[in-house]
C-alpha cells in the first residue's frame, strides 16, 4: 500500500517537475509545480508529517503559487520565445553539471542509507499536540523572528511593488517582441 | 511493505538536480523562480525524510520555517519583478546584463 | 662654565651656519649671507682657542672628553663624544684658523659668483664635517666625518656645475675615495668585532693589554694589527691621494680655489695623515705595513714632484705639490715619526693654503686664467700677492728658519735614523723629492711673477692687486708659514746652544704616540749627524732653487721648450702624468663599464624587464581572457557558481 502510493506520487512529482522545467507558457508551469508540491504534501504524510502536508497546501499551492499567477498574469508574460539568444553551451553544461550533482549526491545518500531503518511511526511523533508544543516553547524564538520577516517582507514588497512615476520609461509603449 | 527512507532523499535528489536545470537554463525570470521554489521543496523533502530517518521532529521545525521564509522570498521577488518589468520591459535574464565589464 | 665645555658648539656652529644659508636664507641676503658663512667658522675659531687654551693649560695630557649622547646601546654602544687630546687640539687649531682665514678670503674671491650662498654654505658644512671628524672620541664618529668632508668636496668640487668638467672630476673623487672608504670601514668593522669598542682610547689600551691577539695572524696572511692597519691606510690613501688612488685630487682643482685651498690642501686630504697617526698603535704592531707606509709616501712623494715640473696649469701644480707633501706626511708616518707627520701636516696647511690662495689672487686677476704660460712678470701688479707666494715657497721649499725647513728636515731626520738600507733609500728619495719640490715651486714663481707678461691685452688691462679682504688672509697664512715651524725646532739645535729641548710640539705630542714594547724606538743620532742632515736638505733646496733661476728666471717658457727638446721622452710622460689616468681607465674603468652596460643590456633590460613584460603580459592576457567570462549574464554566474559546489562537493564529501 505505502510503496504504490510512493511510487504514484513519487512519479507525479519528478514528471511535473520536469514538466514546471520543460514548459516554456508560466501558467503552466506554475500549474505543474502545483502538483509537484502537492504530491510532496502526499509523501510529508507518507513520511509521518501531516501537519507539514497541509502547510504544504494551504501555503505553497494555496498562498505562493496564487501569487504567482497573479503576477504573470498582471504582467501579461507570454511564451518564452524559441528564436533568439540560444546558448547551448549554457544549457548542456547545466544539464551535466546538475546530472553530476544529482548522481553524486544519491550515491552520498544510497552509500550512507542503503540500509538504513527508519523506526517504526508512533503516535507521539505524529501528533500536532506535540509538534506545536514544541514549536511554541524551544522554537519561540525563530518562531516570533519568522513572524518578524513576514512583516519586513510584506513591507518591503508593497514599497517595491509601488508604481514609482520617475521610474517609468520613456518609451511607454512595450516592443513587440515582449508581447506574446 | 514500507518503502526505505533513502528512497525519499533519491527522490529528493531528483527532483533538486530538476530544478537547478530548469534555473540554468531558463530565460524568463519567472521560470527560474519556478525553479528555485522547486529546488527549495525538495531540499524540505528531504528534511522531513530525515526527520522521519532519525525520529528527531527538529527537521519538521525547519521545514515549517523555510516556508515561511519562501513565502517571503516570493513576496519580495515578485516584487522585485514587477519592478523589473516597468523598468525593461522584460524579465529576460538575457538582457538584464547590467552586471558586467 | 669652562671653555672646554662649549666644545660641541665648535663643529655645531658651522653646521648651523650651513643650515641656515643654504634652507633659510635667499641669494639676495647675501650680507647676512657673509655675516653668517664667515661669522660661524670665526667664532668657532674663538671657541677653539679658548677651549685649546682650557686645555693646555688646565688638564694637558690627560685627554678631555665630552659625553653628547648615546648613540647605539646594548653590545654595539658608540656614543657620540668628542675629544680633545694633544693630537686632536693640533687638528681643531690648524682646521679652525685656517678655515677662517680661508672664509674671510673667500668673502672676496667668491664676492660676484651667483652661487656666493650655496658656496658658503657647503663650505660651512665642509668645516663642521671636518671638526667632527677631528674632534670624534670614536672611529665612527670619524668616520661620519669623514664621509661629510667628502660630500662636501665632491660638492665642492662641482661647484661650476654648469661646466662639463667639475661635475665629471667631482664624481671621479668620489667613486675614487669609496674605494678607500670601504677600506677604512672594513678596518672599522674589523677592530670592533675583535675589541668590541671603537673609542679611541680604550681601543689603544686594549692592544697594548695583549700584544700577542694583536699580532697573531688573521687574515691575508697579515697579523689582526697589520690587516686593520692596512686597511686603514688603504682608507687613507683615497682621502689623501696617495698612489694608487692620487688620481682625484689633481682634478678636484675644478673647484673654486679657496676650496682647493682649505679641502685640498690644507684640511681634508690631510685627515688620512691623521687617521693613521691617531690609530698609531696599530702601525707599531705591524711593521711590515709601516713599511709599506713610508714606501708609498716616498713614492708619491717623488712621482707627484716630478709630475709637478711639467705642468702647466698654476692649480695643478700646486696640487701635484700637495700629493707630493702628503706623500712626506705618510713616509714619517711609515717610519715612525707620528709627530713629524704632524708637525708637517700643520705647517704644510698653512704654506700650501697660502700658496692656493695666492695662486687664487693671481687667476683674479687674470680673470680666470690659470695657465701660467699667459702669466709672467705679475709682480708689479700684484706685490701683496708676490710676497707672500714667495715666502711659502720658501717654505715649501725648505729654506731655514721657515715652516717647511723643520717639519720636513725632521721626516728626512726620522727616515735617516730608521734602521734599514731600505730606509735609506727612501731618504734618498725623500731628499730628492725636497730638491724637485724647491724646483718647481720656484718655476711656478718665475713663471708666474717674473719676465714679462704673456697675456692678451685685455688681461693686461685687467691686472689688478686684490682687494684687502684677499690679501689679509694671504698675509696671516705667510706669518703663519714662517713661524709655524718654531714649535718644532730639533732638540739637537737647542742641545749644541745649549739650552733646555724646547721642542714644544714633540712634548705636546709624546702621549699620543703609544708606547709599544720593542717599537719605534727613539733616534739616538748625535748632533753632528742632525746638523749634517739639515745642511743636505738645505744645500738641495738651495740647489734646486738655483737650478730653477738658471732656467726659469731669465728664460721663462723657453727653459721647458729647450728641456722638452733634450729629452723628449721625459717631458712626455711627465706632461701626461705617466698616463696613470689613461691606464686606470683601461684596467679599471672600461672593464667596470663594460661590465655595469652588460648588467644593464643583459640582467636589467632583458632579465628582470624581461620578466615583469612577461608577468604583466600573463596577467594581461588572463586578465583578457578572464573578461569573457565576466558577461553579466546571471544565468553564466550561476553556472559557475553550480560548477563550484560540484567541485566542493567532490573535494569535501566525496
Amino acid at each position: 500500500m505505502e510503496l504504490a502510493v510512493f511510487v504514484l506520487f513519487g512519479l507525479a512529482a519528478l514528471v511535473s517537475a520536469a514538466l514546471v522545467v520543460a514548459h516554456r507558457n508560466p501558467v503552466y508551469a506554475t500549474m505543474s509545480l502545483v502538483v509537484t508540491l502537492v504530491s510532496t504534501a502526499v509523501l510529508f504524510v507518507l513520511l509521518g508529517s501531516p501537519f507539514l502536508a497541509a502547510l504544504q497546501i494551504l501555503l505553497y499551492t494555496g498562498a505562493i503559487l496564487v501569487l504567482f499567477l497573479f503576477v504573470i498574469m498582471l504582467l501579461n508574460i507570454g511564451r518564452e520565445r524559441s528564436s533568439g539568444a540560444r546558448s547551448p553551451a549554457q544549457t548542456w553544461s547545466a544539464v551535466i553539471l546538475a546530472l553530476l550533482l544529482a548522481g553524486s549526491l544519491g550515491r552520498l545518500v544510497w552509500d550512507a542509507h542503503k540500509d538504513s531503518e527508519a523506526p517504526p511511526l508512533d503516535a507521539t511523533f505524529v501528533s500536532l499536540r506535540g509538534l506545536s508544543e514544541q514549536l511554541f516553547s524551544s522554537y519561540l524564538l525563530p518562531f516570533e523572528l519568522i513572524g518578524l520577516l513576514l512583516l519586513v517582507a510584506v513591507v518591503a514588497a508593497s514599497w517595491l511593488a509601488r508604481r514609482h512615476e520617475e521610474d517609468e520609461p520613456e518609451v511607454a509603449a512595450p516592443s513587440p517582441e515582449d508581447r506574446p | 511493505m514500507t518503502v526505505p527512507v533513502s528512497w525519499y532523499l533519491l527522490l529528493a535528489a531528483a527532483l533538486f538536480a530538476i530544478g537547478v536545470i530548469g534555473a540554468l537554463t531558463r530565460r524568463s525570470g519567472i521560470a527560474i523562480f519556478l525553479s528555485i521554489e522547486l529546488m527549495l521543496n525538495a531540499a524540505n523533502l528531504t528534511l522531513a525524510a530525515y526527520s522521519r530517518l532519525l525520529g528527531d521532529r527538529a527537521g519538521q521545525m525547519v521545514v515549517f520555517f523555510a516556508l515561511a521564509v519562501a513565502a517571503a522570498e516570493a513576496a519580495v521577488g515578485l516584487a522585485l519583478f514587477i519592478n523589473i518589468f516597468r523598468l525593461r520591459r522584460t524579465i529576460d535574464v538575457n538582457r538584464l546584463n547590467l552586471m558586467r565589464w | 662654565m669652562r671653555p672646554l665645555d662649549l666644545l660641541w658648539l665648535i663643529p655645531a656652529l658651522p653646521f648651523a651656519g650651513a643650515a641656515v644659508n643654504g634652507l633659510l636664507l635667499r641669494n639676495r641676503h647675501k650680507p647676512l649671507v657673509t655675516a653668517i658663512g664667515v661669522g660661524a667658522p670665526g667664532l668657532s675659531l674663538v671657541l677653539a682657542l679658548a677651549a685649546l687654551w682650557d686645555y693646555v693649560a688646565n688638564l694637558r695630557p690627560q685627554p678631555f672628553e665630552q659625553f653628547l649622547y648615546a648613540w647605539t646601546t646594548g653590545s654595539l654602544a658608540i656614543d657620540v663624544a668628542f675629544r680633545v687630546d694633544p693630537l686632536s687640539a693640533v687638528m681643531l687649531f690648524v682646521v679652525t684658523f685656517v678655515g677662517f682665514w680661508i672664509h674671510v678670503y673667500s668673502v672676496g674671491y667668491m664676492g660676484h659668483d651667483p652661487g656666493y650662498r650655496r658656496f658658503f654654505a657647503y663650505m660651512n658644512l665642509f668645516m663642521g664635517a671636518m671638526l667632527l671628524l677631528v674632534l670624534g672620541n670614536n672611529l665612527l664618529v670619524m668616520f661620519v666625518g669623514w664621509e661629510g668632508v667628502g660630500l662636501c668636496s665632491y660638492l665642492l668640487i662641482g661647484y661650476y656645475f654648469e661646466e662639463a668638467f667639475p661635475p665629471f672630476a667631482g664624481k671621479k673623487a668620489f667613486v675614487v675615495n669609496r674605494i678607500g672608504d670601504f677600506a677604512f670601514l672594513l678596518g672599522i668593522f674589523t677592530l670592533f668585532s675583535e675589541y668590541g669598542t671603537l673609542h679611541f682610547g680604550q681601543l689603544t689600551e686594549r692592544i697594548l693589554a695583549d700584544p700577542g691577539a694583536a699580532q697573531r695572524p688573521f687574515l691575508l696572511g697579515l697579523s689582526l694589527a697589520g690587516f686593520t692597519a692596512l686597511c686603514f691606510f688603504i682608507g687613507a690613501t683615497g682621502k689623501s691621494a696617495q698612489i694608487p688612488l692620487f688620481v682625484w685630487l689633481p682634478d678636484a682643482m675644478a673647484g673654486p680655489t679657496p676650496v682647493s685651498a682649505l679641502i685640498h690642501a690644507a684640511t681634508m686630504v690631510t685627515a688620512g695623515v691623521y687617521m693613521v697617526v691617531r690609530t698609531n698603535v696599530l702601525y707599531q704592531m705591524a711593521p711590515e705595513i709601516s713599511t709599506l707606509v713610508a714606501v708609498i709616501g716616498a713614492a708619491t712623494a717623488i712621482v707627484a714632484a716630478t709630475i709637478g715640473l711639467a705642468q702647466n696649469d698654476i692649480k695643478k701644480v700646486l696640487a701635484y705639490s700637495t700629493v707630493s707633501q702628503l706623500g712626506y706626511m705618510f713616509l714619517a708616518a711609515g717610519v715612525g715619526a707620528y709627530v713629524a707627520a704632524i708637525f708637517h701636516l700643520a705647517t704644510h696647511a698653512f704654506f700650501k693654503a697660502c700658496l692656493f690662495l695666492g695662486s687664487g689672487s693671481v687667476i683674479h686677476a687674470m680673470g680666470g686664467e690659470q695657465d701660467m704660460r699667459k702669466m709672467g712678470g705679475l709682480k708689479k701688479q700684484l706685490p701683496a700677492t708676490y710676497r707672500t707666494f714667495w715666502i711659502s715657497t720658501l717654505a715649501i721649499a725648505g729654506i731655514p728658519p721657515l715652516a717647511g725647513f723643520f717639519s720636513k728636515d725632521e721626516i728626512l731626520a726620522g727616515t735617516f735614523a730608521h734602521p734599514g738600507a731600505l730606509y735609506r733609500v727612501l731618504w734618498v728619495v725623500g731628499l730628492l723629492t725636497a730638491g724637485l719640490t724647491a724646483c718647481y715651486m720656484f718655476r711656478a714663481v718665475y713663471l708666474t711673477f717674473e719676465g714679462k707678461f704673456r697675456g692678451s691685452h685685455e688681461q693686461a688691462h685687467h691686472l689688478h692687486e686684490s682687494p684687502r679682504v684677499m690679501t689679509v688672509p694671504l698675509v696671516v697664512l705667510a706669518t703663519g708659514a714662517v713661524v709655524a715651524g718654531w714649535i718644532g725646532i730639533p732638540k739637537g739645535v737647542w742641545e749644541t746652544f745649549g739650552a733646555h729641548d724646547r721642542n714644544l710640539l714633540h712634548h705636546f705630542l709624546a702621549p699620543v704616540v703609544a708606547e709599544v714594547h720593542g717599537a719605534g724606538a727613539e733616534h739616538g743620532m748625535s748632533h753632528l749627524v742632525e746638523w749634517l742632515l739639515m745642511a743636505a736638505s738645505v744645500a738641495i733646496a738651495l740647489a734646486g732653487i738655483g737650478i730653477a733661476r738658471s732656467q726659469w728666471k731669465r728664460r721663462g717658457l723657453e727653459a721647458d721648450a729647450a728641456f722638452a727638446a733634450r729629452t723628449p721622452v721625459v717631458q712626455r710622460l711627465l706632461e701626461n702624468k705617466y698616463w696613470v689616468d689613461e691606464i686606470y681607465d683601461r684596467l679599471v674603468v672600461r672593464p667596470l663599464a663594460a661590465l655595469a652596460r652588460g648588467c644593464w643590456k643583459i640582467v636589467d633590460t632583458l632579465i628582470i624587464d624581461g620578466g615583469l613584460h612577461v608577468g604583466a603580459f600573463v596577467t594581461e592576457l588572463t586578465g583578457d581572457l578572464g573578461r569573457f567570462t565576466t558577461t553579466g549574464n546571471v544565468r553564466q554566474y550561476a553556472l559557475y557558481f553550480l560548477g563550484g559546489v560540484v567541485l566542493l562537493f567532490w573535494w569535501m564529501v566525496l
